[in-house]
């Protein structure tokens, strides 16, 4: 925090030449699309997060509706074995790691600042930097399509179908090099949103007080942070043996295929919660509102979503009953994932608690939620069937477990999103979604998901396989199959609706009175401040003294109980008018840079050995500049009035550029080496005397 | 600490962190990547396990190569360079900035040290025999040790890259906790050569 005003000395006494490693001077933003590519604000990160996210779930979309059409008919003849396993590989992967874990990403950076009252997060270059690392590996994966073809090994990538024998194209060090990019980005993301979550909340707002959400990011911030590491050196191996001709797969040498099982799954059944606890944070949030009733066992949720979290590492064995892991392996992780649904269940139990005796309004995000629980409860409940070891060996590899997962990934962790894209609209853009086409979409969506999900639990049950490109006739699958692929069209022309949702309502926005800061009459801190939020989030930051604080600061209770109102939401809400001096950290070109060097250095690995050099230099010599670039800039938002230091426990602006000031070392500690991050004007003359 | 009474910023030689937890942004940061590092080496250390030896006639195993007392004394150069780091982080929290820089640079080269001796090792298990893709023991040898040795290098740089901010003067004792925080570094890449040690060279 010493740092935080030094700027202000030197602009005034010997300038930049006095610092010669202080040279790179901060961009100011400004309006326009430049603002963008420099931001460091955690809600441009988040939207930017959320628009990728979209953007790549159309293209998984499209791969999606391109396996369906394939399977409308039997012996269909639109893609071919090869290109019919690319698209289901690069649909599992763009859908996994490229939309849910990054939509996921984009709800915390926008929203759980705003939930714990802080002003941004801990690090907020490393964020930019975590932002532009996810979009510059998912393009790289996707850049395969054009340089001689998509990964073709599932999204799970079994060894030894993964080596260059069985896979001889590039598609699968595409998808290798382009995950170990956004393992990156993820594992920065983590840190940074953990440092974010324990260290910077509003005064009076202790952990059990945060809202469901942004304890559900904590823990799948947890999760990504032990979990994307098994997998980065999983990749490692994978990495060696495909490029640099390593035995560590290679049978023939002695290589177990099952360590690569095992790895994969120690990370992948992390994911698989890691991937759903946004979205139950998200309807944990939701649901009350609409309820006008407060979650119901508040601890419980919470602690279930920790105990999830636990579990989460123990059951990785369950996706490998079929590969002969021996009779103890199957019963402890048989009962291990038995225990699992407990947890699950008591959110699904507190959940209806919640909405048992609410005033319940049923509007879209409402729906969305609903619909989440539902499906969910039915991909929970085919889930749970998987941990009996027999029934599951009958299951393996056939359409019942392409279901369930979608039941539970689609019908929960894509309802609840999109529950929250429809509760959060109006706090991020400034305008509310139009309901009616919003209903009209639940519906659609839900009709479609069914339609396409459902008839695969028959399709399993009679035995058909996943990941066989075709079927004959007369197995009896013809008639689910086409229904199948009508209801994945249906749910296409959703999606369809819901982006046409988007821009209908911005036009229609203009005639209609702006939303305010608090539209659902709803509990949390973020409804508190303007819609869309100022730039600088709060102003005062308030101090909180009990959960769902901003709900309390509207009703009271009377002595039998009854809701009263207490104070008009305009007397409670944050205004965006008047003079708001807030110090924000600048923004800077550095994160953006550094993440460019990534997919450069990939490219390298399988075509050229000198894009290596460039991109490695690339990303080295921006980690160096950002690590010594000023910490701030010395004109931008510094007011007179600092008149808004919360009292204690919190973290003030000041913390914030020094945090991010030191932001090199975790970058640094990324493999690239860049310096401890000391930046560049910690020191005046008068102390380079002194230490001189 | 800005102090909006006087206008201007009042240093303090250990700033005192407004967080929730008391532990600044950087450090819990670093803790936590580290954290994750456990996981990394997790993932590495038990596939060395699993391919500990080669199949028969695939090259030499560990027991016709390790030379103990020769990586005995560099893993002991290694645990000395973990007293000269926190020698310099004394230092500059005592605002000794002569022997902040002589730590540092006994530091780093202690850290060469056992990276060179890692070099001449490999050299010679190379001319015994033992390629990258020889086996699979080879193959996990090599890229458990060689992904630690890359570890203990980016330490090197950084910790050179802190030599040469204190040079030009911009590393003020307010500042000791960057090198407190790369310490954090470099104690746990010296942590993880212990386990490293133990597992490959030891437990036969």
């Amino acid at each position: 925090m010493t740092v935080v005003d030094t700027p202000l000395e030197l602009s005034s006494g010997n300038g930049s030449t006095s610092r010669p490693f202080g040279v790179f001077a901060r961009p100011t933003g400004g309006p326009g699309w430049r603002s963008w590519l420099t931001t460091v604000d955690h809600k441009k990160i988040g939207i930017m997060y959320g628009a990728a996210a979209l953007a790549f779930f159309i293209i998984g979309g499209v791969e999606a509706l391109l396996i369906r059409a394939q399977l409308w008919a039997p012996r269909g003849t639109l893609l071919s074995a090869d290109q019919y396993n690319q698209v289901f590989t690069m649909h599992g992967t763009t859908m996994v790691f490229l939309v849910v874990m990054p939509i996921g990403a984009a709800f915390a950076n926008y929203l759980m600042p705003l939930q714990i009252g802080a002003r941004d997060v801990a690090f907020p270059r490393i964020n930019a930097f975590s932002f532009w690392a996810f979009l510059a590996g998912g393009l790289f994966i996707n850049s395969s399509w054009f340089l001689g073809g998509g990964a073709d090994g599932g999204w799970f990538m079994y060894a030894p179908n993964s080596t260059v024998t069985f896979s001889p194209s590039n598609g699968i060090d595409f998808w290798n090099l382009g995950l170990l990019i956004t393992g990156i980005a993820s594992l920065t993301g983590a840190v940074n949103l953990i440092v974010t979550v324990l260290n910077m909340r509003a005064p009076g707002m202790t952990m059990m007080k945060m809202p469901v959400f942004t304890w559900m990011t904590l823990v799948t911030q947890f999760l990504l942070l032990f979990a994307i590491p098994v997998l980065t050196a999983a990749q490692f191996l994978l990495l060696f043996d495909r490029n640099f001709d390593a035995a560590f797969f290679d049978v023939s040498k002695g290589g177990q295929p099952l360590l690569w099982e095992h790895l994969f799954w120690i990370f992948g059944h992390p994911e698989v919660y890691l991937m759903i606890l946004p979205a139950f944070g998200l309807v944990s949030d939701i649901l009350p509102v609409f309820s006008r009733k407060p979650i119901f066992g508040y601890t419980f949720i919470v602690f279930s979503g920790v105990a999830i979290g636990f579990m989460g590492w123990g059951v990785w064995a369950h996706h490998m009953f079929v590969s002969g892991i021996g009779p103890v392996s199957v019963l402890v992780f048989s009962l291990a994932t038995m225990f699992i649904a407990v947890p699950t269940g008591v959110k699904i139990l507190n959940w209806t608690a919640t909405m048992v005796g609410g005033k319940i309004s049923l509007t879209s995000p409402m729906l969305f939620c609903i619909g989440l629980i539902t499906m969910f409860t039915i991909g929970g409940l085919s889930g749970v069937t998987h941990s009996v070891a027999p029934a599951d060996t009958q299951q393996t590899d056939t359409y019942y477990i392409v279901a369930h997962f979608h039941y539970v990934l689609f019908g929960g962790a894509f309802f609840g999103f999109m529950g929250g894209f429809y509760y959060y609209w109006p706090k991020v853009f400034g305008y509310l979604l139009n309901e009616k086409l919003g209903k009209a979409n639940f519906w659609l969506m839900f009709v479609g998901f069914n339609l396409t999900f459902g008839p695969m639990h028959v399709l399993g049950l009679q035995g058909m396989s996943r990941r066989i490109y075709t079927y004959d006739a007369g197995y009896g699958f013809e008639f689910w199959n086409k229904l199948a692929t009508i209801g994945a069209f249906v749910l296409a022309s959703s999606i369809a609706l819901f982006i046409f949702n988007i821009f209908y309502s911005k036009v229609k926005a203009k005639s209609l009175p702006k939303p305010g800061p608090d539209p659902w009459d709803s509990r949390t801190l973020e409804w508190m401040i303007p819609s869309p939020t100022p730039e600088y989030n709060f102003d005062p930051i308030p101090t909180v003294t009990r959960l769902d604080d901003f709900w309390y600061r509207k009703y009271g209770e009377t002595e039998d109980g009854r809701l009263v109102r207490i104070a008009a939401t305009e007397d409670v809400t944050q205004s965006a008018e008047g003079e708001h001096n807030v110090h924000l950290p600048s923004p800077s070109y550095w994160p953006l840079v550094a993440a460019v060097g990534l997919p450069i250095v990939g490219y390298g690995l399988i075509f050229t050995w000198w894009l290596c050099l460039i991109g490695g230099l690339i990303t080295a010599g921006a980690l160096y500049a950002w690590a010594l670039e000023p910490a701030d800039d010395p004109d931008a938002g510094h007011g007179a009035g600092h008149d808004d230091h919360p009292v204690a426990g919190a973290a003030p602006e000041a913390d914030l550029v020094d945090a991010d000031a030191d932001a090199g070392t975790g970058a640094g500690a990324n493999g690239e080496g860049a310096d401890a991050g000391t930046n560049g004007e910690g020191v005046t003359e008068r102390e380079v005397e002194t230490v001189g | 600490m800005f102090d909006p009474e006087v206008g201007a910023n009042v240093e303090v030689a250990h700033p005192t962190h407004d967080t929730n937890t008391g532990i600044s942004n950087t450090k819990l940061g670093m803790w936590l990547f580290l954290g994750s590092e456990c996981l990394l080496f997790g993932g590495l250390i038990t596939t060395y396990l699993v391919y500990k030896y080669p199949l028969e006639g695939q090259g030499p195993g560990p027991d016709q190569l390790f030379d103990i007392p020769f990586t005995s004394a560099s893993s002991f150069v290694l645990l000395m360079s973990s007293l000269t780091m926190v020698l310099a982080v004394s230092a500059i929290e005592r605002g000794d900035h002569h022997r902040l820089r002589s730590w540092l640079v006994a530091t780093a080269l202690l850290g060469s040290a056992f990276v060179a001796g890692q070099v001449y090792e490999f050299t010679a298990f190379l001319n015994e025999g033992l390629g990258f893709t020889t086996s699979r023991f080879s193959s996990a040898f090599y890229g458990l040790t060689g992904f630690h040795g890359v570890h203990v290098t980016v330490g090197i740089i950084m910790l050179m890259s802190l030599l040469l901010l204190s040079l030009r003067g911009r590393l003020p004792e307010h500042r000791s906790e960057t090198v407190e925080i790369v310490g954090l570094y470099w104690h746990f890449v010296d942590l993880v050569w212990i386990f490293i040690f133990a597992v490959v060279y030891l437990i036969p």
